[in-house]
């Protein structure tokens, strides 16, 4: 049985007038269905108002499905019985680091989670402790948030939501408000902890560079889930990407004009993998 | 500027003070803010002044620090000076058209000036030498009471550590928002006060509705988080009464006896 496993979900937005009255609906997701496994790394792209921000609260029992079922861990998110049990195994980390720390000490910002569940003080303490290693935090335990920047902040922020010892993380967009080096620091926190901890990821993104080592892609597009496999079956279809407004990893871009030009080269993913492939094109045909 | 102002902040430190209870504070401070109203003449001022110069000795922070603060309300000490020294009543010194320098006013100026400072500096001691979380979980702990009444303790005490939060970052965003009004053109520095007050509508719109916004996406966070009311819910740093918290207790008893009998037989020690 997989982890996560979304059915047919289909999210309808009401549209209101000035005075509130309903006068339509706006379909965010049209059914789509996805399956995750313990412990995988997942990435998911598409580009402003597709929908992919809509499919990650869905997991986190924050939005109800219109119609279809999205289970995590076997519970249904649907029930209200449910919701805590889901937030708890699923914790969610949003875009703006500043509007989701809610204490002025960064200790306290990570024990709000657990406070909430009533978990014993001196269990808090250890689990506040391991969290904040985790991310690298250590150090800044008792200072205010304040004086962070945006990439420990959101660091912050994971370590608040892992300190809940989910099996399951969902990062909405985390690195779009940070400068390259605080995105370099988050999207690091974040595969460690999936190979380290096992902790299945989540990664909603409109950067292709994050996801290349996911073990699985989904792609959304006006809120259909339009492609789905391993980031080699997904970037393989260079052309279908581009069409749904979505910026190529650097190496596959150039690997996909130089085949474009003619040139025998297979699509890459990395740069590595691209110096290769032009390398070896070089030795057939005696040079670029 | 806005960033200088230091009372209300809190001065990291592991000192005495520092490791009291936060309800223990906040109910030494109060009885500290009653003795100044109780201090009828300057000899009563030696309690709350000894009681003062001992806790910012304990609590380590530097006296320089704890100075800055009084800078917000040196305009307001420095208007209740002026007053009581010009405009005094009794015998006259010195006098010009309605300006009379009198003895008694002076002394009286005095004697109001060191009553704001010590205020001032007493309850600044307080914010210095507790987190804001104490702070909040003090002051919730302390009118726990009051949820029979159906006051929403929790909830309040919970807007206000978030109000803390939120302040520095507001702060920054007005400044953000006042550049980018600077840039298209806005004037913030000429006219009178009205035309002054009119060209930060421009400022606090954008303002305000950033402000629901991030409320909006907290409510998320927090949501997301299990967060569920006040009820079922643990801390990390319980609030608990050390032995420490008693001598405290003891001290601030003596210091209030001490300026309940100054101000009785005050006068008589002069």
């Amino acid at each position: 049985m997989s982890f996560i496993s979304i059915k047919n979900l289909v999210h309808d937005f009401a549209k209101r007038d000035e005075a509130g009255e309903k006068i339509g609906s706006f379909t965010a997701l049209n059914d789509v269905s996805i399956d995750v496994a313990r412990g995988e790394f997942i990435g998911i792209i598409g580009r402003n108002g597709s929908g992919k921000s809509t499919l990650a609260k869905h997991i986190n029992a924050l939005l109800y499905p219109t119609t279809g079922k999205v289970f995590v861990n076997d519970y249904d998110t649907s029930d209200i019985n449910n919701t805590y049990l889901i937030r708890k195994d699923a914790g969610m980390v949003f875009q703006n680091p500043d509007n989701q720390i809610v204490a002025t000490i960064v200790e306290e910002d990570v024990a709000f989670g657990l406070e909430n569940i009533g978990v014993p003080s001196e269990d808090i303490i250890s689990r506040v402790d391991e969290a904040l290693r985790a991310v690298g935090m250590e150090k800044y335990r008792e200072q205010s948030p304040n004086r962070l920047s945006g990439g420990q902040k959101q660091r912050i922020c994971i370590a608040g939501a892992i300190a809940m010892e989910p099996a399951c993380l969902i990062l909405d967009e985390p690195t779009a408000m940070l400068d390259p080096s605080g995105r370099e620091e988050v999207l690091k926190t974040v595969k460690r902890l999936n190979k380290e901890k096992n902790i299945t990821v989540i990664l909603v993104t409109h950067h292709m560079d994050e996801v290349i080592d996911a073990d699985k892609i989904f792609v959304m597009n006006k809120g259909r889930l339009v492609l789905s496999g391993t980031p080699e079956e997904v970037f393989r279809k260079t052309d279908e990407i581009r069409n749904y407004g979505l910026a190529l990893p650097y190496a596959t871009e150039v690997s996909d004009r130089l085949k474009k030009l003619g040139y025998d080269i297979d699509i890459c993913l990395t740069g590595e993998e691209l110096i290769n492939a032009i390398s070896a094109c070089r030795n057939v045909r005696g040079g670029i | 500027m806005i960033r200088d102002i230091t009372i209300g902040q809190y001065y990291q430190g592991s000192s005495i003070i520092h490791r009291l209870d936060a309800r223990t504070k906040l109910i030494a401070t109060f009885l500290y803010i009653v003795c100044i109203f109780l201090v009828k003449n300057y000899v009563g001022f030696v309690a709350p002044v000894l009681f003062l110069v001992m806790v910012i000795v304990l609590s380590k922070v530097p006296v320089k620090f704890i100075f800055k603060g009084l800078k917000p309300v040196i305009f307001i000490i420095l208007l209740t000076m002026v007053f009581h020294v010009f405009f005094g009543s009794g015998e006259a010194i010195f006098s010009w058209g309605i300006i009379k320098i009198t003895k008694a006013g002076i002394k009286r100026g005095i004697f109001l000036v060191l009553r704001i400072v010590l205020l001032m500096l007493g309850s600044s001691m307080m914010t210095f030498t507790t987190t804001p979380g104490q702070l909040t979980d003090g002051l919730e702990a302390l009118f726990k009471p009051l949820t029979k009444l159906h006051v929403p303790v929790h909830e309040i005490a919970l807007m206000m550590s978030i109000a803390l939060r939120f302040i520095p970052v507001l702060l920054e965003e007005t400044d953000k928002i006042m550049k980018a009004q600077q840039s298209r053109g806005a004037d913030f520095e000429t006219g009178n006060v009205l035309q002054r007050a009119k060209s930060m509508i421009p400022v606090f719109i954008p303002l305000i509705i950033s402000a629901f916004r991030r409320a909006f996406d907290l409510a998320m966070a927090m949501e997301a988080r299990c967060y569920n009311g006040g009820n079922g819910r643990t801390k990390m740093h319980p609030l608990r009464y050390k032995p420490v918290d008693f001598y405290a207790a003891v001290i601030c008893v003596i210091f209030t006896a001490g300026t309940v009998f100054l101000r009785v037989y005050g006068k008589g020690l002069l």
